[in-house]
């Protein structure tokens, strides 16, 4: 079983990173980018005996607890092979 | 007065910070390690200190916030202790909540280290008292996630509640209404980005981060401000 977590920063949240990149993809002629938000993807391996609903019960305070700083950052998962 | 420093893997401010509470307590402070250390029961004041602990790795001080010597720290917190967190001390404070906001990328997205002008916003703290008629001081900063955040009504209340000990003179990191360290409710947890143990009088240069641990010796024990 995999969870398959989304982690990106809230909007208002400045992102210097995805303003360099969104800059450098304009410069390449890439005109049409008006913006770049960066975020991180988790893969988590689950123990195959869990239920979906377990899982996703425990993996959103993996979110909660350490994953994403719910101060800036807002998150999402997906659970497959269930 | 009794000290602590806790060490994580990838501190690297902790001697300094050892070297700093030595001078100024007279007493050498414990060195906690994060893993299986155990702050002293009669702790005045633990000290988290600068470095890059977890190599940064998923968020500035996100890993050592979940660290076993953390509930250790609440406690400390909860009775009342102080506490001083510095740097990346500060980041992981924020992440364990003791302290509000978060650090994000400076803004500029450059590492930035340099002696820094800050404004001293209030003496009547137990980690300022030392600066009294002392408006600005200067302390260096060595930083890349240094940029203070946290949504308008929490720096409102901050702001209100009189709870921002330091802003910069000259905003090096884009930090939210130019903010270098935020206390807690009751005053007696200050996260900072400037580094006071590196400005103690000696080799490093600049003396203007004694008045804090200073300060500290005053409120504990009474003897000083």
């Amino acid at each position: 079983m995999k969870a398959i977590v989304h982690i990106g920063l809230k909007p208002g949240v400045l992102d210097p990173q995805g303003k360099a990149v969104a800059d450098t993809l304009g410069r390449m002629g890439y005109s049409e980018v008006e913006a770049a938000r960066i975020g991180k993807t988790i893969e988590l391996d689950l123990d195959d005996g869990l239920s979906t609903g377990d899982a996703e019960t425990r993996v959103k305070e993996m979110c909660e607890k350490l994953l994403a700083n719910t101060v800036i950052e807002s998150y999402r998962f997906e659970i497959s092979g269930a | 007065m009794k000290t602590a420093v806790i060490v994580f893997p990838g501190s690297n401010c902790d001697r300094d910070a050892q070297v700093a509470l030595a001078e100024a307590t007279g007493k050498a402070p414990a060195m906690v390690w994060h893993k299986d250390g155990t702050i002293p029961d009669d702790t005045d004041l633990v000290m988290i200190p600068g470095g890059f602990s977890y190599g940064d790795y998923l968020r500035c001080g996100a890993m050592a916030a979940n660290s076993p010597v953390i509930a250790q720290l609440h406690a400390h917190a909860e009775r009342g202790g102080y506490v001083l967190g510095v740097c990346n001390g500060f980041q992981i404070l924020a992440e364990t909540g003791l302290l509000p906001g978060a650090l994000v990328r400076n803004a500029s997205l450059n590492f930035v280290c340099k002696p820094q002008a800050l404004k001293v916003e209030s003496a009547n703290t137990a980690f300022t008292s030392a600066y009294a008629g002392k408006e600005e001081v200067t302390i260096p900063i060595a930083h890349h996630d240094g940029n203070y955040m946290a949504d308008e009504a929490t720096l409102d209340t901050l702001e209100g509640e009189g709870r921002v000990a330091f802003r910069y003179a000259d905003n090096p990191n884009g930090s939210a209404r130019d903010i270098a360290g935020v206390l807690s409710e009751n005053g007696r947890v200050l996260g900072m980005m400037p580094h006071p143990e590196r400005a103690i009088g000696g080799h490093e240069g600049g003396t203007d981060g004694l008045g804090l641990f200073e300060s500290l010796v005053g409120a504990v024990c009474g003897c000083i401000g």
